[in-house]
């Protein structure tokens, strides 16, 4: 078979042709890996949470630090973490009273009615195994880290929402500065330096606690031996690994 | 905060997806209808609706050059969309959507436009001069042979092309459907019902579409309408109709009977924020009023009270399954996941997911349509009119 200039060419030309968009997205691919933490072993960790809903007092610390460690806007529809407050009469539990005032970020007023069961539930995004956000992000933009976190890559979210619609929880929300997907990274960038998350360092009764899965010295193996514990929807099958102690059956 | 009933997450109080994913799958349903209109002629070998073939087929290709447009607007960054064709997610429902738009747009649609007009492309390029004569030679692809063996080829190509096209046209708009129902999180959408709801509802739209645009383009024309024609279509349009209403019937005997956790969230909901869109326009005034129009239309004698109703039909037609899409995609942002709680939609006027922009959106295509009128008439030459027989092979 004859190989002359002529063919060279045209081959080479259609080589180029079909491998430019392979090198620009393989740089994307590149782009997209979480920020790197010198000495730290992404694939060594697991993280969870676990939030006791009996230590909570709706204080409100952990959604303002929450807010100021991570530059989230102080509007009243944006929240990576926030605190709701219900309230349960016995005589009519399928209809509790829940609220939130700007996700409790300055606190709760005194409940309305007196004589029904009162107690907060701190929420945050679960870092679900299986997430429907990271399922259905059309350039796998929001991605699960090696230790468990889901995480979003701002530089290339295209903004179409989709995420915020397949999270059964309500955890995300679209930062109205970037434009872009946004929600709870578990402080992604402390925890990788071996730091707490802003929500965990502030509280002041402990109701929450960071642990990995992976760490066979972590005392959240001992706590979750020893409580009744339960996620959010569990229904959704999306496998949180945020725990609850002391969930109350209205809560959704 | 403002239109908050009840409690909802505090990230759900504004709505994410505007009347702009409303337009959204209204007009990918329009073009699919559209399409499978038209290939009732040409596969189905339904003779009667040949006088709208290619006038459908302008149609699909006028609203599907403007599907995407929406989108684009509605994103966030719409400069990094053309990242869903270099690097698709590939467990996302929606990461699919350009590759089925490109295929249906280009693979199809454009194909058959072309194989359908490609005579009279060559003829146009050999009989004008200056830029006309440049623009038909690069429509031509700079091939002038229009002998009879090549226009068989071109005949065989483009019924394969349309044969491939009915399901392509299924699969943008079951496609469409499932990109709502496949949101598990979301329970007025998770069903798996949605592809085929958005499909069949797309097949009435169209329909009417077409059927609307026939009477109009008569009208512009003053010529004769083919009530044979009209009537068949009307025919197919109610069939579809009643299709379509049986299906969102069952959906809804389903929910009711069914009656999960959601149920009274959404009963509630239907009741009261989306009455007027819901039982109002969508069930009563967009479904049983032009079910009934097109059923008793059969019984009128006179062309003039038919061709009336019809119109009357079609209109109507268009506005409850506008009011659909309405309802399925604002109506599931309207409650909260928590279920205890209701929002509000603020649609405004002059913003870019706003009232104008949306009109404009709808207008856009049939300027297009105008636009693609004029460059390939979709009839015979005037003094062919009375053979009705726009393809000439």
């Amino acid at each position: 078979m004859s190989f002359d200039r002529r063919a060279f060419l045209l081959q080479t030309g259609k080589w180029l042709v079909l491998t430019a968009p392979a090198v620009a997205a393989w740089e994307y691919v590149v782009s997209g890996e979480p920020e790197k933490a010198p000495g730290y072993d992404a694939s060594a960790h697991w993280w969870a949470m676990i939030i006791d809903i009996d230590r909570c007092i709706g204080c409100g610390r952990c959604v303002q630090a929450c807010k100021a460690e991570n530059g989230v806007s102080l509007e009243p529809q944006y929240f990576r973490t926030w605190v709701e407050r219900y309230e349960i009469d016995p005589d009519d539990p399928e209809h509790p009273h829940v609220e939130s005032p700007n996700g409790g970020y300055d606190g709760f007023p005194q409940p309305t009615k007196p004589g029904v069961k009162t107690f907060f539930v701190p929420k945050l995004c679960n870092q679900c195994a299986d997430s429907p956000c990271v399922q259905v992000c059309p350039v796998g933009a929001t991605f699960q880290t090696p230790d468990g976190v889901v995480l979003v890559d701002k530089e290339y979210c295209l903004g179409c929402r989709y995420c915020v619609q397949a999270c059964p929880y309500g955890c995300r929300f679209i930062d109205p500065e970037t434009h872009t997907a946004d929600k709870c990274t578990l402080c992604y960038h402390r925890i990788t330096k071996g730091l707490q998350t802003a929500c965990v360092e502030v509280c002041p009764t402990g109701a929450r606690y960071l642990g990995d899965l992976k760490d066979p010295n972590d005392p959240i193996h001992e706590y979750l031996r020893t409580h009744k514990v339960h996620v959010l929807k569990p229904q959704m099958a999306t496998h949180p690994k945020t725990f609850y102690n002391g969930l109350d059956g209205a809560v959704r | 905060m403002d239109g908050v009933q009840g409690f909802m997450y505090p990230n759900e109080m504004e709505l994410q997806w505007s009347i702009l994913i409303v337009l959204y799958p209204f007009i990918t349903g329009l073009v699919a209808g559209a399409f499978i209109l038209a290939s009732l002629e040409r596969v189905f070998n339904v003779q009667a609706v040949k006088p709208t073939y290619r006038l459908a087929l302008l149609t699909a290709l006028a609203f599907m050059i403007v599907a995407p447009l929406p989108l684009q607007l509605h994103l966030g960054h719409p400069e990094r969309s053309f990242e869903m064709y270099l690097t698709p997610h590939t467990t996302s429902a929606m990461a699919m959507f350009g590759f089925v738009y490109l295929w249906y747009l280009m693979a199809v649609l454009i194909v058959e436009v072309w194989l359908e007009y490609r005579k009279e492309i060559v003829i146009a390029w050999q009989q004008s001069s200056g830029i006309a004569r440049t623009a038909y030679a690069l429509l031509a692809l700079g091939s002038k042979n229009i002998s009879p063996d090549a226009l068989r080829v071109d005949d065989r190509i483009g019924r394969l092309v349309t044969i491939v096209g009915i399901p392509s046209a299924f699969l943008l708009h079951g496609y469409v459907g499932f990109i709502f129902g496949s949101v598990k999180a979301n329970p007025w959408w998770s069903t798996p019902m949605m592809p085929i709801v958005f499909l069949f509802s797309a097949i009435v739209s169209g329909v009417a579409l077409v059927m609307l645009m026939y009477l109009v383009m008569t009208w512009l024309r003053k010529v004769d309408i083919d009530m044979h024609c009209l009537d068949t279509i009307a025919r197919y349009l109610l069939y579809a109709f009643v299709v379509d209403l049986s299906l969102e019937l069952l959906d809804l005997a389903h929910r009711i009977y069914e009656a999960d956790e959601s149920f009274k969230t959404l009963d509630f909901m239907v009741h009261t924020r989306l009455f007027v869109s819901q039982i109002v326009l969508q069930i009563v005034v967009g479904t049983l009023v032009p079910i009934a129009l097109l059923a008793g239309a059969r019984l009128a004698q006179r062309a003039r009270v038919r061709r009336a109703v019809y119109t009357a039909a079609g209109v109507l037609t268009l506005v409850g399954i506008f009011a659909m899409r309405w309802n399925v995609v604002i109506g599931g942002q309207l409650f909260s996941k928590s279920f205890l709680g209701y929002t509000t939609y603020k649609l405004a006027f002059a913003t870019r997911e706003g009232v104008a922009v949306s009109l404009a959106l709808l207008v856009l295509p049939l300027l297009l349509l105008a636009g693609l009128v004029h460059l390939l008439p979709p009839w015979p030459p005037a003094a062919a009119i009375a053979d009705h027989s726009p393809r000439s092979s």
